[in-house]
């Protein structure tokens, strides 16, 4: 069913100022039901399987359960995503495990800039340049036509 | 009318959508806005850390040309491109992005992103112009950059965007609604930058039960530029170049590693190597059937003919690639073994860090690559001008990319600008030069942005927009709710009324006309004047009943605007693949009744609504090349 939500995990994000599957879901599909408590999927057939709502539910109360209409039963891809990398397991139907871990990021969350160290360059609004440009283009000008 | 507040937002620079491209024009846009003294709002109907085709990430860069270390050219791109889209690219728009795409990447970098490097410290190539990366925080790393240049008080979330706020010809905002609070929203702007991204569920897809959601285009792009601009009257160009990616079948997950990484082959079910066997179908398509590599359409093309005959099903054969790799090591066991963990985890990563899908997929079935080889499948149609698709808006070329001859057509004023004044466009939302990806639409949202604050310096008035208009615009927009309110109660069954249709049924029956008359996958992808002709009639009647959308609440209301916004996507479609009287992408879609390309098509078939007689122009404009002169 896409995403799901494991009932005696979820909190419904009561400690935070929002509920974070529901912030996240590119899809709006995320909602919490005030009278339970819990949030659900709304819509699982518009459930793109992106698993940001699982990578930010701070419970683990999501996990995903293949489209019923076209994977077989008993897989399951679990992540556990840091500051700076993702874990990943990934159990197969007849038990196989697998684990991988990636980098996510190089840097420190939330402090990228804008210019990203290049100094905002040589551009003015009449000429071909943008900002931070010659240097974040690693060279001396941006080429043209040949004239 | 359903009660709801109206919130106004005055702005100098509005940027709609908060993806690829608007995360460029945001970072470009903060910094000419405080130079000038101007304010900058951005609008996604989303939350920017996971809005868009990038929500998952993705695990490569797709454009990097490499200009600094002399590996390409600007002309090799161009070249490339033209070729892939059988010669109908606009050349000087594509060099514009070329030329400040290696920037944006550079960028990508220093915010964070992990590049994949060689010992020497080089990007890894996974193609010529792709750079593989660590990507699962891709679209985290670039958003955060576009919050930190913008402030979070120029940031509207989930606030959903119709239509464009007119003045005369001109565009001086947007209107839209939240999908959290009963607030309707007026954005007020001296110029609008629109990057939402292209359409997906346009076309049926091929899975409709559970796995409806997993296209491989993301579910929740929905036509929402393409509507947006053509309701401002602007020119639209392109409108027949779809977009049908060949991928492992259902999960659709990437096949770039397996044929450009570990040099995989796809054969058919009579191990067949259709890029062999169907060779000499290439010369119906020259020049392009001559050029390396084979444009992207015609490989679909070659495949789906034995598709057609019945020769499937078509497979990565896996297991032969790994042997290969196996071969070159047969000496030396213990290089194989850590070679075999390398690749191992480098296609898990593939999956894992944009299709996750697909990763479930395999282990749901137990698949072991190394054993047995796996299915590969043309996807139904998308619109994607950024990818290997082309729809979009008809924009201004910058000035000094033009030769004398393209001037006077592909240049008025400010690059990247629309035909209707005050609309820039970036990303899937400007047509005609594809292959610009996840970097290259970054790198063309800064264009945008900067061309776009340059029109506000020169063009200053405020903007003036009709208070009845505004009015107007909330009724439609509102009016499926108050339509649900008003009739819900005389059916015991809400969903089945004879007054109203829901949302999700009108596009199943969006899906089923384009699905069967404009050459989704039913129809194996060929369509005809007279199914195109067929298939307006039923889109006529579809749009007189868009008016009877109903919505139970604000996510219904959101649904019922992204299916009119597929529903004008649609209609721009069919009337171009009805205008271009020829077949010139066969493996995108195939006009029976004229199956050749003709050289007096070599051009482009644009369309425009008018928004005054609600009447559809179609205009046929020149191709002309600057690729000489690069
Ligand atoms: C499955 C897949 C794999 C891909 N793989 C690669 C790859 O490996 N490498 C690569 O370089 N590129 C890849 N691409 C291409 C890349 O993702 C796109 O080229 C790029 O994201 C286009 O940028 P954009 O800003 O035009 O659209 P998007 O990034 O999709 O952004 C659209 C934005 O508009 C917002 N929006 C939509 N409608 C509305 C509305 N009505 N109101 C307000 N906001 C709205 C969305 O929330 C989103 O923020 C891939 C694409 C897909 C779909
Ligand atoms: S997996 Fe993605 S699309 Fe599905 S509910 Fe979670 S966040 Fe939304
Ligand atoms: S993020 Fe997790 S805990 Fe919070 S509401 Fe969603 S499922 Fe429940």
């Amino acid at each position: 069913m896409p995403s799901f939500v494991i009932t005696e995990k979820c909190d419904g994000c009561k400690a935070l100022d929002k509920t974070a599957c529901q912030h996240i879901c590119p899809n709006d599909l995320m909602v919490l039901d005030k009278v339970q408590m819990k949030a659900y999927n709304r819509e699982p057939e518009m459930c793109w399987e992106c698993y940001n709502c699982v990578k930010i539910c701070p419970t683990q109360a999501v996990e995903v359960r293949g489209y019923a209409d076209f994977v077989p039963l008993g897989a399951a891809v679990t992540p556990m995503r840091g500051t700076d990398s993702i874990m990943w397991t990934v159990k197969f139907r007849n038990g196989t495990l697998k684990r991988f871990k990636f980098p996510i990021r190089t840097t420190e969350e939330g402090k990228a800039v804008p210019d990203g160290g290049f100094g905002p360059g040589d551009a003015n609004l009449k000429n071909q340049m943008l900002f931070t440009e010659p240097a974040s283009a690693g060279m001396p000008t941006i080429p043209s036509l040949k004239k | 009318m359903a009660n709801f507040e109206t919130r106004e937002v005055s702005t100098d620079l509005l940027i709609l959508g908060g993806g690829m491209a608007a995360c460029g024009a945001a970072v470009e846009a903060a910094y000419w806005a405080k130079q000038n003294g101007l304010k900058v709002t951005l609008v996604d109907k989303a939350a920017m850390d996971r809005s868009g085709a990038v929500a998952m990430g993705l695990s490569a860069i797709n454009q990097y040309v490499g200009l600094k270390d002399g590996q390409n050219t600007l002309k090799d791109y161009v070249d490339y491109v033209r070729n892939d889209l059988m010669g109908i690219t606009r050349e000087d728009l594509v060099a514009n992005i070329a030329r400040h795409v290696d920037s944006s990447v550079h960028l990508f970098e220093k915010w964070g992103l992990p590049i994949w490097k060689d010992e020497k410290g080089a990007y890894v190539h996974e193609g010529r112009w792709q750079l593989m990366i660590n990507g699962e925080s891709y679209k985290v790393v670039v958003a955060e950059a576009a919050k930190n240049a913008l402030g979070p008080e120029n940031i509207y979330e989930r606030v959903f965007i119709t239509d464009p706020l007119m003045d005369g010809d001109k565009c001086v905002g947007a209107v839209g609604f939240s999908v959290r609070e009963n607030v309707f929203y007026v954005f007020k702007a001296k110029a609008v930058l629109v990057a939402m991204g292209g359409a997906v569920h346009v076309f049926k897809p091929r899975s409709s039960g559970e796995g409806l959601g997993r296209a491989w285009y993301p579910p929740w792009n929905s036509g929402s530029s393409a509507y947006f601009t053509l309701k401002a009257g602007a020119e639209m160009t392109c409108q027949e170049v779809r977009f049908i990616p060949v991928r492992f079948k259902d999960a659709y997950g990437p096949v770039g590693a397996w044929f450009l990484l570990f040099k995989s082959r796809a054969t058919n079910g009579m191990d067949e190597n259709y890029m062999e066997t169907r060779k000499p179908e290439l010369e119906n398509w020259v020049p392009y059937g001559k050029v390396k590599p084979v444009p992207a359409n015609l490989r679909n093309w070659l495949g789906m003919l034995d598709v057609m005959e019945g020769k499937g099903p078509i497979f990565m054969r896996t297991e032969e690639a790994i042997a290969n790799i196996a071969n070159q090591y047969k000496d030396d066991p213990k290089g194989y073994k850590a070679k075999m963990k390398e690749l191992e985890s480098e296609a898990w990563e593939d999956f894992l860090d944009m299709t996750i899908s697909q990763a479930i997929l395999w282990a749901a079935s137990n698949v072991a690559p190394e054993e047995a080889k796996s299915e590969i499948a043309a996807a139904e149609p998308y619109f994607i001008g950024s990818h290997s698709g082309a729809s979009g808006a008809w924009v201004s070329g910058p000035e000094d990319l033009q030769t004398s001859e393209t001037k006077p057509v592909y240049f008025w004023g400010y690059g990247h600008m629309a035909t209707t004044p005050g609309i820039f466009c970036a990303g899937d939302a400007s047509g005609a030069s594809s292959h610009k990806f996840s970097s290259g639409s970054h790198a063309e949202g800064r264009i945008a942005a900067k061309e776009a604050i340059r029109y506000i310096v020169d063009h200053p008035e405020a903007p003036k927009v009709d208070a009845a208009k505004v009015e107007e615009l909330k009724a439609m927009l509102l009016k499926p709710l108050d339509i649900y309110a008003q009739n819900s109660k005389y059916s015991s069954d809400p969903n089945i009324h004879p007054e109203y249709i829901r949302p999700k049924m009108f596009m199943f029956r969006l899906q089923k006309i384009m699905d069967e008359y404009a050459g989704g996958v039913t129809a194996q992808f060929k369509t005809s004047k007279a199914m195109l002709e067929k298939g307006l009639v039923l889109l006529s009647m579809l749009k007189e009943d868009s008016l009877k959308l109903a919505a139970e609440d604000l996510h219904e209301l959101m649904r019922c605007w992204e299916n009119i916004q597929r529903m004008w996507q649609a209609e721009a479609h069919v009337r171009t693949i009805l205008f271009r009287e020829e077949t010139r992408w066969p493996g995108y879609y195939f006009r029976s009744d004229t199956p050749k390309m003709k050289e007096d098509w070599l051009a482009f078939a644009n369309c425009k609504w008018d928004p005054k007689s609600n009447n559809w122009e179609m205009i046929k404009r020149p191709v002309m090349y600057i690729n000489q002169a690069l």
